[in-house]
C-alpha cells in the first residue's frame, strides 16, 4: 500500500476483543453490534477506498443515550473510536484501525421537530443530507448545503467535515446553516450547544465542533437552518475555448454585483465524460464550461441572466445557452453532480479539493496542465468557480502501484500549489488521512499545536478519531498516552 | 495611571505579551474602545491594537478583504465602497448606546461578534470572517483559516476567535468575504401591530421566497407617533425589489387583514436611516435604565417580553425576525436583572447585560451563564490559549476555573 501510514494497532486491545464486544452488547443490544470479521469488513473503508482496515467491532446505537454508553465503555477500556456517518468521506475521515470501534450513527435517522415559523429543523444526525430537504419539501423549504454525495451522506458527517456543495456561494457551508447540536463527549456526557436562536452565547463552541472531523465529540442531533425555496431557478451554460477567459468571466460577473447561487466550472475532459454519462446537453466542443445558476421569479431570473449574458458576451463565449425547461435544468445539474461517477467510467481517479483565491485561477489551471505533462497523468477539472474550490481529478490505474504513487505525488503537488497561491489544502472534503501529512505545508508547528490543544480539552486521551487531521509525528506524544494509563486503571477496577 | 501600550506590529505585540508573562502582568486589550461589552476588566496594562493597521488585500473580483486588526472600520468601509462592495453583516455602531467615543477597529468588530440586521439574510460576522492571525497568551503568533471562502483545513479557530472578546488571543489580522452593495434597498412598513402579530408577520416574510434582508419591529412605546412599526427590508435589482415588495404586501394583507396599514419606503436615504436606527439601537440612546441584548428563538422574543412586562417596566426593540430583543429595564435593580436572566433562560435563550447604571447590577455576570460542562470547556480552552490568564481577565466569566487553576 501507499505511503499514508496509520499507527500500529494495540495488540492488547485486539486481544480483548471478546470482552469489549460483550460490554457493547450488554450496553446497546446484539442487533447494534457487529463483530464477525465477514461483517466488519463492510466498514473497512469510506470513499477513500485505497486505504482499508476492518475495525475491531462496529457499534450502531439508536439513541443518544446509547452513544453515550458506547463512548463510556470505550473510554474506560481505552479503545479508539472512529465516528462514522454514511462512510462517504473522500479524505479517509472514517478509516478505522484494527484496534478501534467504529461508531456509526446510521440508526439515528429520525426527524425530531420541524418548525417553519422559526425556519429550523431538528434531526438525528444519521439522516441523509437529501432527506432533510425532503422532510421540509412540503412546507416549500430546503436545507441549503448540497454536497455531491447528498443522496447518501449523513448530517453527522456533514457537520464533522463542514461540508459544502455547489450552492454555497450564496447559502454558505454547513457551519453557516447549523444552529445547534447535541454532542456526546468522549467521557459519555451529553451536552447541548445552541438551539433555535441565531447565536449560541459564550465562546462559539458550535463553530469549533463543526469541521472538527469527529475528533471532539459525537454529534447525535442537529438543529439546522432551513430556507424557503426560491420561486424558481435557471442555469445558463457558457462555453469558452480558453480556460483563462472563463476565469475572468467569473470574476467580472461577481464584481458586477450579481451573486449567482452557483458558478460551476468544468474543463474539456470533464465535459465530455459528464455528457457521455448524463446526456445533459453540454457543448463538447469547448475547453471550459461554466454552469451559472440564478434564482427568483421568472422576471427576476430573466433580469439577472440578462446581466450575466451582457457580461459574458464581452468575453466572446463559443456557446451561451439558457436552460429551456425544468427537465433540462435537472439534467444540467445531474450531469454536474455525476461528474465524479462519470470520471470513474474513464479511469480510476483521485479527487483533490484545494481552494485558491479566484484571481489565481488562470495561473493555477495553467500550472496544473504543465504538471500533468510532467507526471504523465491526465487531470480533469470540475469545481466551484465562484469560491475557488478546485476539484482536480487525477486519472490513473489503481492496479499499478507505481502509477498510484505517482498520482499521490501529483496530488500533493497540486495541493502545495493551492497553498502557494494563497489558498488551502481542502475546501470541503476535510483533511482525514488524505491530507494529514500535508498539514505542515499550510500550518507551522505552533498553528497545529494550538489546534491539538483544543482536542486536549475535548478528548484528553485522544481516543476520538486519533490518527487523523494532524501529522502523526505532531500528535504522537498525545496519542497512545491513554493506553498504559487506562489499562492500569481498568485492572485496578477489576 | 495604567501603562498603555500601542504596538505597531505583530512582532512588537508578541514581545509585549512575553514581557507581560515575565512580569506577571495582566493585560486589558482594546481596539477602538467603542464597545466595552462584558465584565469590567481590571488589569495591569492596556494594549491598544489600533496601530497594527492597514489593508493588505482587497480583491473585488474575489470578494476578499484582508486587513490588520487595528484598521478602522470606517477606513475599511470607505475602501470597499470605492468598488461598490461592503461588509454584508452590517456591523453595529454602539457608541450612542454605550456612551463611548473613538473609532471602531475591525479587530474590535470581530472580537465583539458584532452583527447587524442583515445577518438574517447573509449571515453574521462569524459567517463572513474567513481568516485570522492572533497572538496567544504565550506571545506566539498563530494563523487559522485564510483568505478563501471555502476552507476546512484543520479546526475552525476562526469561529472560536469571533466573539471571544480578546480572552483567547489578541487579533492582529482578519480576512473577510465581502459582498457587492445592492442596487436598491426598500423597506416595507407595517403599522400598528402587537409584538406577537409582528412576529407572525416577520416569520411569514422570512418564510417566503422573497429573500428578506431585514425584519425588525419597534413597539409603539418607542416610536414618535406612538404607532408600532414593523419593518421588512427587500434588496436587489430594481425590478426584482418592486416585484417582491408587491408580493409581500399581498402576503401580509392576507395574513393580517386588508385593513392593515402597509407603506413602502422607497427613498434610499430614509430606508437606510430606518435600518441604521435599528442596528445601533437608537431609541435606547440616553434612556435611563439597564440595556439587555437577548438572543432567543424568533417566536420566543415577544413571549419573553410579554412575560417580563407583567412584572416590570420594560421597553423593547426586535430585530432578526424577533430573535434579537433589545430590552430596556427602567428600574435597574438586581431583582429585575435576575428575573430577566431566568425568563430568557426558561426558553433556552441568553441575555447579555450591555449597560447598567446600578453598581450592584454591574456586579453580575455580563454574559449569560452557561451550562456547567460548556462553561468548563470554555474555561479549559482559555487556559490552553492563554495559560497564564493574562488576557482580559474575567471579562467573559468572573469566577472562572481558570482563575482557580492559577490560584491552585
Amino acid at each position: 500500500m501507499a505511503h499514508i501510514n496509520m499507527p500500529e494497532p494495540d495488540q492488547q486491545i485486539i486481544a480483548r476483543k471478546r470482552e469489549i464486544v460483550a460490554e457493547l452488547i450488554k450496553a446497546i443490544g446484539k442487533e447494534g453490534v457487529i463483530h464477525e470479521p465477514n461483517e466488519t469488513i463492510a466498514y473497512e473503508c469510506d470513499a477513500l477506498t485505497a486505504y482499508r482496515c476492518p475495525p475491531l467491532a462496529v457499534a450502531l446505537p439508536k439513541t443518544t443515550q446509547e452513544v453515550s454508553k458506547v463512548l463510556t465503555i470505550c473510554k474506560q477500556i481505552g479503545v479508539p473510536v472512529i465516528p462514522r456517518g454514511s462512510g462517504t468521506s473522500l479524505a479517509g475521515g472514517a478509516l478505522p484501525t484494527a484496534d478501534s470501534i467504529v461508531l456509526g450513527v446510521a440508526r439515528l435517522n429520525k426527524v425530531i421537530e420541524i418548525d417553519y415559523d422559526n425556519r429550523l429543523i431538528n434531526v438525528q444526525s444519521g439522516m441523509t443530507n437529501l432527506s432533510v430537504s425532503g422532510a421540509v419539501a412540503e412546507g416549500e423549504f430546503f436545507y441549503a448545503p448540497d454536497p455531491s454525495s447528498q443522496l447518501a451522506c449523513a448530517i453527522a458527517g456533514n457537520i464533522a467535515m463542514n461540508s459544502g456543495g455547489a450552492h454555497c456561494l450564496k447559502y454558505g457551508v454547513t457551519t453557516n446553516n447549523l444552529l445547534g447540536a447535541k454532542v456526546v463527549m468522549m467521557d459519555g456526557e451529553i451536552v447541548e450547544i445552541g438551539g433555535g436562536q441565531l447565536d449560541t452565547g459564550g465562546l462559539d463552541l458550535l463553530g469549533l465542533i463543526c469541521g472538527s472531523e469527529g475528533q471532539l465529540g459525537v454529534v447525535t442531533e442537529a438543529t439546522l437552518k432551513i430556507l424557503p425555496k426560491p420561486e424558481g431557478a435557471r442555469p445558463i451554460l457558457l462555453g469558452f475555448d480558453d480556460p483563462e477567459i472563463a476565469g475572468t468571466c467569473v470574476s467580472d460577473i461577481i464584481k458586477s454585483g450579481i451573486l449567482p447561487v452557483a458558478m460551476e466550472y468544468m474543463d474539456g475532459l470533464a465535459i465530455k465524460a459528464c455528457e457521455e454519462f448524463a446526456k445533459a446537453g453540454y457543448p463538447t466542443n469547448v475547453e471550459a464550461l461554466l454552469i451559472i445558476e440564478v434564482e427568483g421569479s421568472q422576471e427576476e431570473i430573466d433580469e439577472q441572466l440578462g446581466k450575466i449574458k451582457k457580461i459574458a458576451k464581452k468575453h466572446k463565449p463559443k456557446v451561451m445557452r439558457e436552460s429551456e425547461s425544468a427537465v433540462q435544468s435537472d439534467l444540467i445539474w445531474k450531469g454536474r453532480k455525476a461528474a465524479f461517477g462519470a470520471m470513474g467510467q474513464l479511469a480510476d481517479y483521485m479527487c483533490m479539493d484545494g481552494t485558491i483565491p479566484t484571481s489565481k485561477l488562470p495561473f493555477v489551471l495553467k500550472r496544473m496542465q504543465e504538471m500533468s505533462k510532467e507526471y504523465g497523468l491526465r487531470v480533469a477539472n470540475v469545481f466551484h468557480a465562484g469560491d475557488g474550490n478546485l476539484h482536480p481529478l487525477i486519472l490513473y490505474n489503481a492496479n499499478d502501484p507505481k502509477e498510484m504513487q505517482k498520482c499521490e505525488e501529483f496530488g500533493a503537488e497540486i495541493l502545495k500549489l493551492c497553498v502557494e497561491a494563497g489558498g488551502c489544502l481542502t475546501g470541503e472534503h476535510g483533511v482525514g488521512i488524505e491530507k494529514r501529512d500535508l498539514m505542515n505545508v499550510q500550518f507551522n508547528d505552533q498553528d497545529m499545536e494550538i489546534q491539538m490543544r483544543v482536542k486536549d480539552v475535548f478528548d484528553p486521551d485522544w481516543l476520538l478519531n486519533p490518527a487523523k487531521v494532524f501529522p502523526l509525528k505532531n500528535s504522537q506524544s498525545r496519542r497512545g498516552n491513554y493506553r498504559e494509563h487506562y489499562r492500569e486503571n481498568y485492572k485496578a477496577s477489576e | 495611571m495604567k501603562k498603555l501600550e500601542k504596538p505597531k506590529s505583530e512582532d512588537a505585540l508578541c514581545d509585549l505579551v512575553k514581557n507581560a508573562i515575565g512580569n506577571k502582568q495582566t493585560l486589558k486589550i482594546i481596539g477602538g474602545g467603542t464597545r466595552p461589552i462584558g465584565n469590567a476588566v481590571v488589569a495591569d496594562s492596556v494594549i491598544n491594537t489600533s496601530a497594527i493597521k492597514g489593508v493588505s488585500i482587497f480583491e473585488p473580483g474575489a470578494l476578499t478583504l484582508v486587513a490588520n486588526a487595528g484598521t478602522s472600520l470606517e477606513e475599511i468601509q470607505k475602501l470597499l465602497a470605492t468598488e461598490n462592495q461592503h461588509l454584508p453583516f452590517e456591523p453595529a455602531d454602539y457608541r450612542g448606546l454605550l456612551g463611548t467615543k473613538g473609532n471602531s477597529t475591525i479587530g474590535g468588530v470581530v472580537a465583539g461578534g458584532v452583527s447587524g440586521p442583515r445577518r438574517i439574510q447573509v449571515g453574521a460576522m462569524r459567517d463572513t470572517l474567513i481568516g485570522v492571525r492572533f497572538v496567544n497568551g504565550e506571545g506566539v503568533a498563530i494563523k487559522n483559516g485564510g483568505r478563501v471562502m471555502k476552507n476546512v483545513t484543520g479546526y475552525d479557530l476562526v469561529k472560536l476567535m469571533a466573539g471571544s472578546h480578546g480572552t483567547l488571543g489578541i487579533l492582529t489580522e482578519v480576512a473577510f468575504k465581502v459582498l457587492p452593495m445592492v442596487e436598491k434597498s426598500n423597506t416595507l412598513l407595517v403599522r400598528g401591530l402587537s409584538d406577537v402579530d409582528a412576529t407572525i408577520v416577520m416569520s411569514k416574510a422570512l418564510g417566503s421566497p422573497y429573500d428578506i434582508a431585514g425584519a425588525a419591529h419597534t413597539p409603539a412605546q418607542n416610536t414618535k407617533n406612538s404607532y408600532a412599526v414593523t419593518s421588512i427590508r427587500v434588496e436587489g435589482f430594481e425590478k426584482s425589489v418592486a416585484y417582491r415588495l408587491s408580493q409581500l404586501k399581498e402576503t401580509i394583507a392576507q395574513e393580517m387583514g386588508s385593513s392593515t396599514i402597509i407603506d413602502v419606503e422607497t427613498n434610499a436615504k430614509k430606508s437606510a436611516d430606518i435600518w441604521k436606527s435599528i442596528r445601533d439601537v437608537t431609541p435606547f440612546h440616553n434612556a435611563k435604565g439597564a440595556v439587555w441584548k437577548i438572543s432567543v428563538k424568533p417566536t420566543d422574543g415577544a413571549k419573553v417580553v410579554n412575560a417580563l412586562s407583567a412584572i416590570m417596566q420594560v421597553k423593547s426593540l426586535y430585530d432578526w425576525g424577533g430573535g434579537l430583543v433589545w430590552l430596556l429595564v427602567e428600574e435597574d435593580t438586581i431583582t429585575n436583572a435576575e428575573i430577566v436572566r431566568k425568563t430568557v433562560g426558561n426558553v433556552k435563550g441568553h441575555a447579555t447585560l450591555m449597560r447598567a447604571e446600578n453598581d450592584t447590577v454591574l456586579k453580575i455576570e455580563a454574559f449569560h451563564p452557561q451550562a456547567k460542562r460548556l462553561a468548563n470547556l470554555s474555561n479549559q480552552l482559555r487556559a490552553q490559549f492563554d495559560p497564564h490568564g493574562i488576557f482580559n481577565p474575567q471579562l467573559m466569566e468572573k469566577t472562572s476555573t481558570r482563575t482557580m487553576l492559577e490560584a491552585g
